[in-house]
């Protein structure tokens, strides 16, 4: 009892001589209820308009039939597919321009910002125009640019070009670059390509792991193993055994000409390598730009004391510059990453089938403008958030660690 | 890029837009603003199209303006909002416009679960096929496996699917919503056809092929679906829903009556015929039905003239001619319920 009282008179003391903390507490109470008032507010509001104009709302629609084609996917679609399925063709076809531009702009980056660098005159100048002039164009204007180019008669033909005796030659003998996109051969469907994928994951696994276990054998004993070529013999190899155990399938699908165009194989359309050139460019002369100044961040007197240590050039790019720069460019490079992500919504300008082509077209045959539009929100949110999420921790991973 | 803005503002201004404010009165609206807003297309031969200094013309123009003027007394007042097939809908909703006149087929969903009312016919078409002669394609039939070049959110985009799945054939869609990109692709090649309303396919034939190239390309025999096309209001608002209506009917009942831009005023003062002087406001009663000036039908007979007017003004330049929509009583089914 005397207990309870005592807490009790604490209690009492803290909230009123130290005052400071309760009015913290009120504040934040106050502007929790107007947020949360704000919110509610908007979206009651958004619920009579929707109502009192009789426009449907929920989102049953989404196991609806959708009834357009889509015209590349991924996965099977039709137009009996589902809503939800469409919306899903989207998002893989956004994802797919978007990892892949990132993978190439990074590439292309890395080598133009490494190459802005050189003592080459003429090197170091192109890769400045490179730089200075595409990453001022807009993005979209680049888009359909290229999209204007891979689909002019001034620059490719069509696909009835190479039909007839005075037809044109396909390239190789079986690739069709045409206006209505490269048509190649590909790997018949079979179990057995299967087998070889899984055989370079576990390769590239193996490899990685080997790389791991060796750096901990190097702390401990100075020796070092030819990692290099461990690792790759491992991924080489693999793949051919996991091919073989099933089934050893040797069919190529080729294109075969049809009336109208061309079936089998593989197509890369227009669209597609519109968008892709676009956002790849764009994103790649940014991201030289980060990588030039990330390396000229680290003080030369890394470099010289390198040098006068004896290690070779190649080393000391790889050991001492690189590492060091790349605490520099990554939280920028996070930055590129998310804009080429969802710089990817420009693709509905050229008419790739990406997450906001397919959604707008959802939006428009329903009519349900609110629910589409919160659908893409949280693809692209979570999608951004997953980027950032990922980037923060290699971010991390890889700052000082001071002991 | 514009139109991911426009749909995502217009989505912000369904949420953001206060009810009370935003009353039903669209009339009060038009006349306290002292202009129509009307949504029409980015540009259609024929229907909807800026000339060099701006000026629109076309048929769905033409609507507008006999609006205005029924309302206003002026089609002068009248606000022209380009929209694409993505964003007129919403554009609509949210109230960025009054009226949509963009060539617009009248179906259950649209007038229903999109909270719009359809409501006059103004044009009845259907959807066909255009191909490039060099495909010696000659029946819709022998299209399996084209590529075919389309607008989103269309019903034609829906059509198409419908026809293909029907006739167990297998197409692939190149969608662009940009008009002008689109015309670009099929022109250059990308599609083997476009697909769209006969009447779109015509002004793009004749309007946005390459200089000299209109015929290179062919319009296919088969018309796979029904498009009737007319002026949109939002749900909700009777008096404006019935003014379009009517001013649309007007305007043909006029034409069947034989009241042109050039004999109306003469008509009104000196006909016997009763239904004339009801529907010129001779005889008043109409306008204060519609809760318009006696003088609508007149007004908007001054500025663009009858329905016959509006089309022989329009239309022919594109090599269509009347069909189904001739007068009911010359063989079509353009047909005005008795304004009385």
């Amino acid at each position: 009892m005397a207990n309870a009282i005592s807490s009790f008179k604490r209690t009492l003391r803290i909230i009123t001589m130290n005052g400071k903390e309760v009015k913290a507490v009120i504040f934040q109470a106050a502007f929790f209820f107007l947020v949360a008032g704000g919110a509610y507010f908007l979206y009651h509001n958004m619920q009579v308009n929707l109502e009192r104009q009789n426009i449907q709302t929920g989102f049953h629609y989404l196991s609806l039939e959708s009834g357009f084609a889509i015209g590349e996917s991924w996965i099977s679609y039709s137009p009996s597919s589902s809503y939800a399925r469409a919306i899903l063709v989207g998002f893989i076809n956004t994802s797919v321009v978007a990892v892949l531009g990132i993978t190439l702009a990074t590439l292309i980056g890395v080598f133009v910002g490494v190459a802005a660098l050189s003592s080459n005159w003429l090197v170091s100048k192109l890769t400045s125009v490179y730089i200075n002039f595409l990453r001022n164009l807009p993005v979209l204007l680049q888009i359909i640019l290229w999209y204007t180019i891979v689909t002019s008669p001034r620059f490719l033909p069509t696909v009835r070009d190479f039909n007839g005796e005075n037809g044109l030659e396909p390239f190789l003998g079986t690739i069709y670059m045409t206006r209505q996109g490269i048509f190649m051969p590909f790997f018949e469907a079979d179990i057995g390509w299967l087998g070889a994928a899984i055989g370079l994951a576990t390769g590239i696994f193996i490899s990685i792991w080997i790389r791991y276990l060796s750096r901990i054998r190097m702390d401990k004993t100075g020796q070092q193993l030819p990692v290099f070529w461990i690792g790759t013999s491992f991924i080489l190899v693999l793949p051919c055994i996991g091919w073989l155990l099933m089934g050893a399938p040797v069919g190529i699908d080729y294109p075969e000409m049809g009336r109208f165009r061309l079936s089998g194989g593989a197509t890369i359309t227009p669209e597609f390598i519109a968008v892709l050139f676009g956002l790849t460019i764009y994103a790649s002369a940014f991201i030289a730009d980060i990588v030039r100044s990330g390396i000229l961040s680290v003080p030369t007197g890394q470099v010289e004391a390198g040098r006068s240590l004896g290690l070779q050039e190649g080393v000391i790019m790889g050991r001492i510059v690189l590492p060091q720069a790349l605490r520099i460019i990554i939280p920028p490079l996070t930055s590129q990453y998310l804009n080429l992500t969802k710089n990817s919504s420009l693709a509905v300008a050229v008419g790739y089938p990406d997450l906001v082509s397919i959604s707008n077209t959802t939006l428009n045959q329903t009519g349900q403008a609110p629910e589409a539009i919160m659908i893409m929100m949280i693809v692209y949110l979570s999608t951004s958030l997953t980027t950032a999420f990922f980037m923060n921790w290699y971010d991390k991973k890889i700052q000082f660690v001071e002991r | 890029m514009k139109s991911k803005w426009t749909t995502a503002i217009a989505a912000a201004a369904i949420v953001f837009s206060s009810y009370s404010a935003s009353a039903a009165k669209t009339v009060e609206a038009i006349k306290s603003r002292g202009e129509l807003i009307c949504g029409v297309s980015t540009g259609l031969g024929g229907f909807s199209l800026p000339d060099s200094r701006g000026k629109w013309t076309g048929l769905d123009v033409d609507i507008c303006k006999a609006l205005a003027a029924a309302i206003l007394g002026s089609s002068y007042k009248v606000k022209y909002i380009p929209l694409s097939t993505q964003q007129r809908f919403t554009a609509l909703q949210s109230g960025e416009v009054d009226v949509l006149s963009r060539n617009t087929s009248w179906s259950l969903t649209r007038d229903t679960a999109l909270g719009l009312n359809f409501t006059a016919v103004t044009y009845y078409d259907g959807q066909g096929f255009m191909v490039p002669k060099a495909l010696e394609v000659k029946s819709a039939k022998e299209l399996d496996g084209a590529t075919v070049c389309i607008q989103p959110g269309t019903t034609s985009e829906l059509n198409l699917a419908d026809y293909f799945r029907a006739n167990s054939m297998t197409f692939t869609p190149v969608v662009i919503e940009s008009l002008q990109e689109l015309n670009a692709a099929f022109f250059a090649g990308r599609c083997d056809a476009y697909t769209t309303d006969a009447s779109g396919l015509a002004s793009t034939r004749l309007n946005d092929a390459p200089k000299g190239k209109s015929d290179d390309y062919i319009i296919l025999p088969e018309i796979i679906s029904k498009e009737p096309l007319g002026p949109v209001v939002r749900h909700g608002d009777d008096q404006f829903l019935d003014i379009v209506k009517w001013v649309i009917f007007g305007l043909v009942e006029a034409e069947e009556f034989g009241i042109t831009s050039s004999n109306v005023r003469e008509m009104a003062s000196s006909s016997k015929n009763p239904n004339i002087k009801r529907l010129l406001g001779t005889n008043p009663g109409m306008g204060r039905n519609l809760g318009l000036d006696e003088a609508w039908i007149v007004n908007a007979i001054l500025a663009v003239g009858n329905y016959g007017e509006i089309w022989e003004r329009n239309i022919p330049p594109l090599g269509l001619s009347r069909g189904l929509n001739k007068l009911w009583s010359n063989g079509g089914i353009m047909y005005s319920p008795p304004v009385r």
